[in-house]
């Protein structure tokens, strides 16, 4: 039998909040994070709403630690903190458990990296030459940064990690820390995703794909999954961490268990490389279910990729038919990102916190801005109003896919003590 | 008239604090930036470029390797300094 793995911190830093608890309050309120861009930027493209973080990093952290992080870098560094100090782990002079360094791994994704840096210095050097390009700009521009910089952080030595799978990445991290503990690499991981690409290039990139929403006068109402009248996602930035451990080592200290990482499917369709198909999500929940040992019938909950996009939507949907079968009609499905926007690589990690918090407080944020349901969406969408899920044992799925293919869902199953 | 010996060391502690937090008043002539104040290589090369733009002194990279403590870099930027 393989090692059980459960997560006992969590850290984020949303557009609905600088923490979990924020984050998860405006979740079940039912509160839009999207806002109109202010920036003279985005005069002049066709998307001119974002869901910028809620909390600035600037709040946060010191001018000199600013400096050498990229965005997407600070969120994540905010977010480890949040998760490492909700483990209980000791940093610095505060008091706490003590981790062996050796047995501490770090898994942090993002799907683009430090774009804001990268456009940044690209027009220093433009403007004023070489010599004012950041000598920090390497270690802020690569994708391995923030979990380089989280590895320092905390002391990681067991192996640091960054997995691109576009707006996969999140959920492949955790996935991946369920991995290097189940593989006897590590007894914690930390684990999850960040991005910071709120920028002119990234929009008029998204916007070049017809792929974002227009609605440009109503913020709050552009991010509706499910809704007829959807027309694309919203982009949002942040991080969201998780602390990774095996049952065994968080039982030994008495650490606070959130849930058990119980399992992940993975599957890549080798068809289209924007378009995934509803045979390659379906088997990585399968895959994920077959992976934690849970019959279809213990799902009671599915936190969807659901980015608002007409096709993508209803590709999920069908994939989760294709998944449960008959069983997929009793599975409250709910997408968070009708509120948070689409973090990207971000998004998989945010979201499974999503996941964990409604299996541990028994209720599912609702899916928000659902007028009138599109027709093909014949499942239990949690529309309007958050769900009371039943007690008793119960699992949930997260369900994450990316560009290129990359399709993960990450299995969850309730702790009972 | 040059920039005073006290005027080059504030001028420098504000640099120093804005780009790797060490307390303006820690940077005292006699620290050294690497054993002292904890500035890496890295944040040396921010600290020329921002010392140029305060006191219109350039640091060539094979003298900025030079610079071991803080006095060195205000007796660089006095000996090289333009009148203010």
């Amino acid at each position: 039998m393989s090692t059980s793995v459960v997560v006992t911190g969590l850290g984020a830093t949303t557009p609905l909040g600088g923490d979990v608890a924020s984050t998860w309050s405006a979740l079940l309120a039912g509160r839009s994070g999207v806002k109109r861009i202010d920036a003279d930027w985005a005069k002049d493209l066709p998307v001119k709403i974002a869901a910028t973080a809620a909390v600035e990093p600037a709040e946060v952290l010191p001018r000199h630690r600013l400096r050498r992080l990229d965005r997407c870098q600070q969120f994540a560094l905010i977010a480890a903190h949040e998760a490492w100090r909700d483990a209980g782990f000791a940093y610095g002079d505060e008091d706490g458990f003590a981790v062996d360094g050796e047995r501490l791994g770090a898994v942090v994704s993002t799907g683009i990296g430090g774009l804001i840096t990268t456009l940044d210095n690209y027009d220093t050097l433009r403007e004023k030459g070489w010599k004012r390009v950041s000598p920090f700009a390497v270690p802020m521009l690569m994708p391995n940064g923030s979990v380089g910089w989280i590895s320092i952080e905390f002391g990681a030595k067991a192996g640091a990690h960054a997995l691109a799978s576009a707006c996969a990445s999140g959920a492949e991290a955790i996935g991946y820390g369920i991995d290097m503990i189940r593989a006897g690499r590590a007894d914690i991981v930390i684990a999850g995703g960040t991005e910071a690409a709120i920028h002119q290039l990234n929009v008029a990139a998204f916007s070049s794909m017809r792929a974002m929403s227009t609605r440009n006068d109503e913020p709050e109402r552009a991010s509706r999954p499910y809704d007829k009248g959807r027309d694309g996602f919203v982009l949002g930035e942040g991080s969201g961490i998780v602390i990774l451990e095996s049952e065994e080592h968080a039982r030994a200290r008495g650490a606070r268990i959130y849930g058990i990482a119980a399992g992940v499917g993975y599957s890549s369709d080798a068809n289209d490389i924007v378009q995934n198909d509803a045979e390659g999500m379906a088997k990585a929940m399968r895959r994920a279910l077959a992976d934690a040992g849970l019959e279809p019938s213990d799902i009671v909950h599915i936190n969807a990729h659901g980015t608002s996009t007409p096709i993508g939507d209803v590709g999920e949907i069908k994939a989760i038919k294709k998944a449960f079968g008959e069983a997929a009609g009793q599975i409250a499905v709910t997408s968070t990102k009708s509120m948070t926007g689409h973090l990207l690589g971000g998004t998989g990690a945010v979201e499974s916190i999503a996941t964990l918090l409604a299996l541990r407080e028994g209720v599912v944020p609702p899916t928000i801005n659902i007028d009138d349901l599109d027709d093909e969406v014949d499942l239990d969408i949690v529309r309007g109003e958050p769900r009371e899920l039943p007690s008793g044992p119960a699992a949930a799925l997260n369900n994450s896919f990316g560009f290129g293919g990359h399709n993960v869902c990450v299995a969850f199953r309730r702790h009972e003590s | 008239m040059a920039l005073s010996e006290q005027e080059i060391l504030s001028g420098l502690g504000e640099i120093i604090e804005e780009i790797a937090g060490v307390p303006a008043d820690d940077v005292a002539p006699e620290k050294s930036f690497v054993d002292d104040l904890d500035i890496d290589s890295l944040s040396m090369v921010e600290i020329a470029v921002a010392a140029q733009d305060k006191f219109g002194v350039e640091i060539p990279d094979d003298e900025l390797k030079n610079l071991k403590t803080v006095k060195d870099v205000v007796v660089y930027v006095q000996s090289k300094g333009v009148s203010a």
